[in-house]
């Protein structure tokens, strides 16, 4: 019966510096679901975007990540990606002299080339690439500059999502898209990102605060505090922490800093 | 950081050795050497005593150590300064060059034979001590344009040679100079007439094969009035444990309204991960813009060689005239490299661009040593200059010397400079949107090196993109 979830954690446990921060997280995402995790700072949230896309710097120490049928821990980050793992970085970095339309072509051709099909031509990729814009209704102002190099924090968080749209992963992780955007950049990206679900695409939203999920309206919500998921929910359980705070939730005999 | 470094440190590919006869002067150094090669050259007395003059001087004179380098004590006796396949073809008829050569030369990419030349570039192909082929010869002589081995320029054009040679680098402006003024024994020399557009990308291709030699070879291009032309060399040497001298000079003249655009890709053997063998790439290059409106533009990409002294400079006499340095210097494992330029402003409203992007991985040290000197005469001089340093792994190094000394209050400097460490969250990202780490470094590394590659003429694209083992493609996403 496991077919039917795209993702599936079971008690994963990661640590990084030989620090613990996953203490036996269990989520399970069916393809098509908007699954929220919500949690205060330090709460491991980041940690388990980075895990799921196979950051270096983290160690799985227990546990099992089952991702379309595949062990996903046993894949490279870029076969992760090419497979189709998507993670929105909550710090994209910049790449100096790139454009961001090299970049992504090249991305769109590892992951064609990873599939068996063609590769696509300047000309080609400008075309798809017109119609994703078209799609999420948005201009090429950013394609011809390098890679996140001097974006603001808007521009950044729009690129990630702009990415996600051509890549178009079968499960997208978006990690804190919401930090340091003001109102209005928030509501471009979230509909961008409602433009982008479908009932083949799963989401994971990792992020601190509400107000993202008034306009990314989950499926599910999980609350994570220490390392493990301590409260699931439906969309609603959003608001409710948003009224009582994470104290609400956080476990017994445990502070919450 | 391994898997970063894994792919920047790839295995030198040019190492092979080909197995051919030659001839060579036995090791040591002495009058009667230099009489020897210049016997052997069919050289005119003028040029045989222009040569001792040099070596006299050089005598006199002990190496440089203020470069940032280390090195052992060079056996100045033990080197042959002379090494010649044997038979030497005739220059007119490839059909009797020897196929080992025509072989070698396809090897490295540089296909002299008829029927494979390059689209649109003459090439001159030094082998050791001599030149074994110059392509397109009789096309470019239909522009009045000269292109010939420098040993067959001394012969056949005597006074053009004897009117330039040694004016922009004198045979005792340094030790090495002055080393290559004694013992020179080809390269190429380029003559370009008033008012001609070179049609064709002129190159000279490098190739040491001979063990215990050095590679001593001697440059001239000559860019008259209103001309253009653009020259490309390129080098590479066999994997041996031994060190090997290579000590070149290259002049250009450039008068009113010519420009010179001259490219080098560097990649003579490096040495081994652990600093054993490789070449000593002790070279001066200066161009002087001798004409108003004169332009004179270097770009570079060093990636061979154990250690690398260049600083290809410019001396902007003309008023009005232009001197430019775009350079990329890659050292890992044990390569250092000490390499920049030097813009002199003497005329009126000279202008010089410097844009340096040094690269260290592994162990490799990597200076950028550079001076803008203002004269006095020299009003409304500018100088930008722009020295990245990026770095790759936690054991190499980075430095940078710029000079500037302003003698003419008018003068409009600027200089900017930047260092930047390849990391894991870099490759991270390139690889969660589904690239290898290789295709990352690549990426990230041309990226840093765009504005110099974009300097580079487009048929030798190719070229650079083999020796950095990146991919140039990004540079004109």
């Amino acid at each position: 019966m496991t077919d039917q979830f795209l993702l599936e954690i079971k008690d994963l446990h990661a640590s990084v510096e030989g620090k613990e921060i996953l203490r036996g997280v269990s989520l399970r995402v069916r393809t098509g679901e908007v699954h929220a995790v919500m949690g205060p700072n330090g709460s491991g949230k980041s940690t388990l975007a980075q895990v799921l896309a196979g950051h270096p710097a983290y160690t799985v120490t227990g546990g099992s990540v089952r991702y379309d049928g595949k062990d996903l821990l046993e894949l490279a980050p870029e076969e992760r990606a090419r497979e189709g793992v998507f993670l929105a970085f909550q710090y994209p970095v910049s790449i100096r002299g790139i454009t961001n339309s090299y970049f992504l072509r090249s991305a769109v051709n590892a992951i064609r080339k990873h599939k068996g099909e063609p590769e696509l031509d300047p000309l080609d990729f400008l075309q798809v690439l017109e119609d994703k814009l078209k799609a999420i209704g948005w201009d090429d102002s950013l394609m011809n500059r390098a890679v996140n190099e001097g974006f603001s924090g808007g521009e950044k968080k729009r690129n990630e999502i702009l990415q996600l749209a051509v890549l178009e992963p079968r499960l997208a992780i978006l990690d804190e898209t919401d930090s340091g955007l003001d109102i209005d950049a928030l509501k471009t990206v979230a509909e961008a990102v409602n433009q982008l679900r479908s009932p083949e695409r799963s989401f994971v939203v990792v992020t601190h605060y509400q107000r993202l999920l008034n306009y990314i309206v989950p499926d599910h919500v999980h609350v994570l505090a220490e390392g493990r998921i301590v409260k699931s929910g439906g969309k609603e359980l959003a608001l409710t922490l948003e009224e009582k705070g994470y104290d609400w939730v956080k476990p017994e005999g445990a502070a919450v800093s | 950081m391994t898997s970063i470094e894994a792919h920047v440190l790839q295995p030198y590919k040019y190492g092979f050795v080909t197995d051919i006869e030659s001839e060579s002067v036995p090791p040591g150094l002495s009058e009667d050497v230099i009489q020897l090669i210049s016997a052997k050259k069919g050289e005119p007395e003028w040029m045989l005593e222009w040569r001792l003059k040099a070596y006299r001087h050089w005598l006199t004179m002990t190496e440089p150590t203020w470069a940032n380098v280390k090195y052992g004590p060079i056996d100045y006796q033990a080197i042959s300064y002379y090494a010649a396949p044997k038979q030497r073809p005739k220059v007119e008829s490839l059909d009797q060059v020897d196929p080992k050569l025509l072989e070698t030369f396809e090897k490295l990419g540089i296909p002299i034979a008829e029927q494979k030349r390059l689209a649109g570039v003459a090439v001159d192909a030094v082998f050791d001590s001599v030149s074994v082929a110059t392509t397109f010869r009789a096309e470019l002589a239909k522009f009045g344009v000269i292109f010939c081995p420098i040993s067959e320029a001394i012969r056949e054009h005597p006074d053009l040679v004897r009117q330039y040679l040694g004016t922009v680098v004198p045979t005792n402006d340094n030790y090495f100079a002055a080393l290559n003024s004694a013992v020179f024994t080809d390269g190429s020399f380029a003559f370009i007439p008033k008012g001609v557009r070179c049609p064709l990308e002129l190159s000279t291709y490098f190739r040491i094969n001979a063990s215990s030699t050095g590679q001593f070879e001697r440059t001239l291009i000559i860019a008259e009035e209103g001309s253009h032309v653009s020259y490309l060399e390129g080098c590479s040497a066999p994997t041996r444990d031994e060190n090997q001298l290579h000590a070149a000079v290259v002049e250009l003249v450039a008068l009113d309204n010519a420009q010179i655009k001259y490219s080098t890709i560097q990649n003579w053997y490096p040495g081994d991960e652990e600093g054993k063998g490789g070449i000593y790439n002790f070279v001066t290059k200066r161009g002087a813009c001798r004409g108003k409106n004169s332009k004179i533009s270097w770009t570079q990409v060093e990636t061979g060689s154990a250690i690398t002294w260049k600083y290809p400079g410019c001396l902007l006499q003309g008023d009005g005239s232009i001197g430019e340095f775009y350079s990329v210097a890659v050292t890992n494992h044990r390569q250092q490299a000490d390499t920049g330029t030097k813009m002199i402003h003497i005329g009126k409203n000279t202008k010089s661009t410097i844009v340096s992007k040094g690269i260290s991985a592994g162990h490799g040290q990597n200076t950028y040593r550079g001076l803008v000197k203002i004269m006095k005469g020299a009003e409304g001089a500018r100088n930008y200059s722009q020295c990245d340093s990026m770095l790759i792994g936690d054991q190499c190094g980075a430095h940078t010397f710029p000079y500037i000394d302003v003698r003419n209050s008018s003068a409009i400097m600027e200089h900017e400079a930047s260092t930047s460490k390849i990391g894991e969250d870099q490759i991270f990202y390139c690889k969660q949107r589904g690239l290898s780490a290789e295709d990352a470094v690549s990426m990230i590394v041309n990226g840093f090196c765009k504005e110099v590659f974009k300097e580079l003429p487009m048929e030798f694209a190719v070229e650079a993109q083999n020796l950095l083992g990146i991919s140039l493609e990004g540079s004109v996403g």
